[in-house]
């Protein structure tokens, strides 16, 4: 690989280029990881330079989305992190019983196992039928598996014990059922789910919402960005709404730590103050 | 600007970084050598070592508890110190920017690993070239080679542990095989080098 200067440059003008031709925002990503996912197309594809591939993303649609498609990281798990379900059960949930009905959002779903486990915890916790959840992601080939619900079976079994550790209440077995070698997710846990495109760096708030999941995604923006999506998430939540962050991602590090309250440190789950 | 974070200095305050690399055999040569390090260590020390399942902090603990410089495991976008030691968290890669921050990834698991050394190995190497120190200490596979040899060719400082002296010696081997070392050196030896580089300089 060339000297790290030139080749920074370079990646500057690939991301504006993308930028200007096709929309996309990967200006503000954080930047080791993109430049770390753009040596990896390079190595995969055989091209030898980053020059090389501004001049193909000009006029190739689809070499782009390829392109695009290694910037977003829909790495996921059935209940990743096993604590923040528990708080959920334990914190979240009581409030949420006291609205007549629960909108929640998970930006950033990828492709949909916390959807899924979140919806197993409100199921079990008797107020999934009150909720309306929304499922965002820019990744549309990711999304189209969320709605799917077919994992790999070894992989839910594999979750068996998250699901435990998150305080499940019953058989996890009971929410999937086989077909061949795939888990099919019970399909009364999508029933209120609402699949949808969205970009947290272009698109807008979503509104009046009670609870949102976004968990390993700002990891991948910069400051500005996130504090792009924060504002978002401020904007749409309701006064005494909740914020689930990854157990990695600090608000206390930001600008919008006044604005919340923290409910479980650990976990990661704020609350909305009623006045700011 | 925006957060509280960007009031502190926008440009990494140390001139030099160390980067180490463990697996297999590494949890006591890490503490050994870290051990060594007095509390006016100059540099920042960012640490991969391969987690078993289940681990939970219990690296991090124990490096905590028996050494002198403070250790941390970082969230997203933290500021490197100099004089810190940061410790990967489980089920994260960790990587190192330009501006002198931290960055967290959830990426696909490299070499089996995530944490993996490879990883962190890289983004020094094309964040910090030169003023990079990379130790590649004891473990069963060859994660953290590759990584190594790219800090090399971009004039980093690269030593691996001797591997007659590693209870497993096939990742500092592997480096030493694709020519990623420029040193080869005792636990004991690795610590009074690092001692050495990272003193202040009158
Ligand atoms: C590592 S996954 C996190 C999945 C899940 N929330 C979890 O924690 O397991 C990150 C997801 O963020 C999505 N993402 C990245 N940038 C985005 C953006 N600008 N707008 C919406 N989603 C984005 C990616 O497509 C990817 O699916």
């Amino acid at each position: 690989m060339k000297n790290p200067e030139g080749e920074h440059a370079e990646i500057d003008l690939l991301l504006e280029t993308i930028y200007q031709r096709y929309g996309y925002d990967f200006r503000s990503y954080a930047r080791a990881s993109i430049e770390r996912r753009i040596r990896l197309f390079l190595s995969n594809t055989g091209y030898p330079s980053v020059a090389e591939i501004i001049l193909r993303i000009v006029d190739d649609q689809e070499f782009t989305f390829h392109l695009i498609h290694y910037f977003s990281i829909a790495v996921t798990e059935m209940f990743r992190d096993p604590l923040v379900y528990r708080a959920v059960r334990e914190k979240v949930v009581p409030l949420l019983r006291t609205w007549p009905h629960c909108k929640i959002w998970h930006a950033g779903c990828a492709t949909g196992e916390e959807v899924y486990s979140l919806a197993i915890v409100l199921k079990e916790e008797g107020i999934y039928n009150r909720a309306t959840i929304y499922a965002t992601d820019f990744n549309n080939e990711a999304l189209d598996r969320a709605c799917e619900g077919i994992y790999e079976m070894g992989k839910l079994q594999e979750a068996t014990r998250n699901y435990q550790q998150a305080g499940g209440k019953g058989s996890f077995s009971e929410y999937y059922y086989a077909r061949y070698k795939a888990a099919v997710m019970d399909s009364s846990l999508k029933e209120r789910v609402v699949f949808s495109s969205h970009n947290l760096a272009s698109d807008s708030a979503f509104g009046e919402m009670h609870l949102i999941f976004c968990r390993n995604v700002l990891i991948y923006f910069n400051r500005d960005l996130q504090h792009r999506a924060l504002g978002l998430f401020t904007d749409s939540l309701v006064h005494g709404g909740f914020l689930c962050l990854g157990t990695k991602e600090d608000l206390h590090f930001t600008d919008f730590r006044d604005q919340y309250e923290v409910v479980d440190n650990k976990a990661r789950i704020y609350k909305k103050k009623n006045w700011p | 600007m925006r957060t509280k974070e960007t009031t502190e200095p926008s440009w990494p305050v140390f001139h030099e970084i160390v980067v180490m690399g463990g697996s297999a055999g590494g949890f006591k040569v890490f503490s050994a050598i870290l051990s060594a390090l007095p509390l006016d260590f100059s540099l920042p020390i960012l640490v991969v070592q391969h987690l078993i399942p289940g681990d939970d902090g219990l690296f991090y603990r124990h490096l905590a508890s028996t050494i002198r410089l403070p250790v941390i495991e970082p969230c997203d976008k933290q500021w490197i110190k100099h004089g810190h030691v940061y410790v990967a968290p489980a089920n994260y890669h960790i990587l190192v920017e330009q501006n002198g921050t931290i960055a967290l990834s959830v990426d696909d698991k490299i070499n089996w690993s995530r944490p993996s050394i490879d990883v962190l190995f890289e983004s020094a190497a094309q964040a910090f070239g030169e003023q990079v120190i990379a130790v590649l200490l004891s473990g069963a596979n060859a994660d953290g080679a590759a990584g190594m040899l790219k800090i090399k060719e971009a004039g980093g400082l690269t030593i691996a542990l001797d591997p007659a002296t590693a209870e497993y010696p096939v990742m500092p081997q592997a480096a030493i095989d694709s020519g990623a070392a420029d040193e080869v050196l005792s636990a004991e030896e690795i610590g009074l080098r690092l001692v050495k580089l990272g003193s202040y300089k009158i």
